[in-house]
């Protein structure tokens, strides 16, 4: 076949829908060496990057097999037996998950944290699913969240009280981040649109609200809910330690959650406000029904991304002596006997976040792919 | 049903014989710059008009003033017998009564068609959904696309997007329809399909003003044909003497212009 003659046969299949016998690529542009070819040596400087790299992974990637798995104790032993191996000591997170995972909320009662733990979990997936989007959600978490508040704090149905002072690990780290999206994401939401306002002064509050807590570290933020906020309180009124925290955490997500949502907003024509002015919409209709749905939809990557950063940041209420996950896994290493033991400590809080980090992302990118319907071509 | 009948209903506020639209001296300023000067307008109930000018005349701001979309900052403006001032009521009461279609369609691109068609009248207007979804099939055949209700805009060719805009207009059963420049974003085929949906709207009686550069639609539909430049009306009148005889020297020069 000539040039001409495939060409020609190509553009009939192409427009007949291919009944004419199909043409396929030469072979070294597909399969296994295709593939190798064009990506990791389709040039000499992409051949070379691909053996330095090559050779660096198989200098680390043998060693960390080795301290992870092959080296490490498995067995549930004494510290000195960990201190002689090469390897990881699980050993000590055997020991220690207990601490890590609940701080020092009392060893006897910790079914309790892992129960409001399991059952947060489960509504959590459950709300996943955009076909459980319902009133009775709501209802559901209102009940989940008083049955947890009754589980930590307890003193009735025969349970202990156990003051906030003592609740730690994984439940404070996923309370304090539930909340700072929970409430933060709909105060950032208002924010935004305070930006956006028309009216001068509710544009001026919103402005300097996002700025001023914007502009200071979180960790000024929580010091000031801590130790500057009982200061303008009148006497005798105190609030719990652990709630100052939060609100300040709060505060913060709503500040950064504001910016996002305004870099959304901003991305919808004008045409589709005009729009829905000349149906005859009013200003909560127009932004309910067709401004904040497209907003937050091209809002997913960044507000995910908030969204991961703030979860990791609750890390910093140990500066308002809070143990968190972070705070507990630390409090783990002060023990005299298993001192020593800081790798495997951070290394399984580390998997910690990043499960339910890398979760949030894959979530994201399927609700995504799922709210894309409207832009597909 | 056609939709003229089902217009008929006489407003409270005004008796049939007076203008639906009125502007007396209606001024506009963008910053310093005088976008309309001393407009003065009186469109009747059934009346179709067809607005004209070089671009940056004022045209699409003195209908979007009729909506509201655009603010006036001198004159009076009563429309279907309410006064349009700043007063949010008025502004909403006005809306109700006044479809607009825009030059870039400005279809919600995250609802289907049908759902861009049942919203108003669901939300604004409290009918039930049951019966804003018939009174949405009635006009998507109107506008010969039934079959595309549950498709998103996105997946439709810029004349059906538009059309479905037209519908989405109709559906608030509106006693006034703007056009601003409804055909100008749409590929030259596309452009009769359009225009066809505008002709039969004129020939059911809907009140219109349609600024456009289709001078065709504008000899056919329209009653009275207006010429606007710099901001003022420069010339108006039945579109056999506005094409025939026309008077002022800037429509000699315009006609001579977009008409080869």
């Amino acid at each position: 076949m000539t040039d001409q003659t495939l060409h020609r046969t190509v553009q009939h299949a192409a427009r007949t829908g291919g009944d004419s016998p199909v043409v396929q690529p030469p072979s070294t542009k597909t399969g296994v060496i295709g593939w190798l070819r064009a990506n990791l040596f389709s040039t000499w400087y992409n051949s070379l990057a691909t053996l330095i790299l090559l050779y660096i992974l198989a200098k680390l990637v043998p060693g960390i097999i080795d301290w992870l798995f092959i080296s490490a104790v498995w067995s549930h032993t004494e510290p000195e037996v960990c201190r002689a191996a090469d390897g990881a000591c699980w050993a000590f997170i055997h020991e220690k998950y207990r601490l890590i995972l609940f701080g020092t909320y009392p060893f006897d009662e910790q079914w309790r944290p892992t129960l409001a733990v399991l059952l947060y979990l489960v509504l959590l997936l459950a709300s996943c699913n955009r076909a459980f989007w319902k009133p009775w959600l709501g209802v559901a978490w209102v009940v989940l969240l008083a049955v947890i508040g009754t589980l930590m704090y307890g003193g009735i149905f025969g349970l202990t009280q156990v003051p906030t002072t003592r609740w730690g690990g994984l439940p404070l780290t996923l309370m304090l981040a539930s909340f700072a999206l929970a409430i933060g994401f709909p105060l950032g939401i208002l924010m935004a649109l305070g930006r956006r306002s028309d009216l001068p002064i509710v544009r001026m509050l919103s402005v300097a609200y996002i700025e001023l807590i914007r502009g200071v570290p979180l960790i000024t933020v929580l010091f000031m809910a801590s130790v500057m906020l009982p200061l303008f309180l009148p006497q005798g009124v105190s609030i719990n330690n652990l709630l100052r925290a939060q609100i300040g955490i709060i505060l913060f997500a709503s500040a950064y959650l504001a910016e996002v949502v305004r870099g959304g907003l901003q991305a919808i024509p004008k045409g589709q406000y005009e729009a829905a002015d000349s149906i005859g919409l009013g200003y909560w209709q127009k932004t309910r029904l067709i401004i904040l749905p497209q907003a937050l939809r091209i809002s997913i990557p960044p507000l995910v991304n908030t969204f991961i950063g703030l979860f990791k940041d609750t890390s910093l209420v140990i500066i308002v002596g809070l143990f968190d996950l972070v705070g507990a896994a630390k409090a783990a290493l002060t023990d005299p006997s298993w001192r020593g033991f800081y790798r495997e400590s951070y290394f399984f809080i580390a998997m910690i976040y990043f499960v339910f980090c890398f979760s949030m992302s894959k979530y994201s990118q399927h609700l995504e792919k799922k709210l894309n319907v409207g832009t597909r071509r | 049903m056609s939709l003229a009948s089902e217009r008929q209903s006489p407003t409270a506020h005004a008796a049939s014989g007076s203008p639906i639209i009125e502007m007396t001296g209606v001024n506009k300023w963008f910053g310093e710059f005088h976008v309309l000067k001393e407009i003065h307008l009186a469109v009747e109930r059934k009346e179709r008009i067809v607005i004209c000018g070089p671009s940056g005349s004022g045209k699409s701001t003195m209908i979007r003033c009729i909506n509201a979309l655009e603010e006036h900052q001198r004159g009076k403006i009563v429309v279907d017998g309410i006064e349009l001032t700043s007063n949010l009521k008025n502004i909403d009461a006005i809306r109700r009564e006044v479809g607009m279609v825009f030059q870039q369609f400005n279809l919600f691109p995250h609802l289907t068609v049908m759902e861009n068609l049942t919203l108003a009248p669901i939300w604004v207007r409290k009918v039930p959904k049951k019966e804003a979804e018939e009174t949405a099939m009635y006009y998507l055949e109107r506008v010969r696309i039934p079959e595309q209700a549950q498709k998103y805009p996105g997946q439709l060719s810029g004349g059906q997007q538009q059309r479905v805009a037209i519908a989405r207009s109709l559906c608030m059963k509106p006693k006034i329809m703007l056009f601003d420049e409804p055909t100008s974003a749409l590929d030259p085929e596309m452009v009769k399909e359009v225009l066809d949906t505008m002709v039969s709207l004129a020939e059911e009686g809907m009140t219109m003003l349609c600024v456009t550069h289709e001078m065709g639609f504008a000899r056919t539909v329209a009653d009275r044909v207006i010429f606007m430049d710099f901001g003022e009306i420069v010339e108006q009148n039945r579109p056999d003497d506005f094409f025939g005889n026309p008077q002022s020297d800037r429509l000699k020069l315009f006609l001579s212009q977009i008409l080869h």
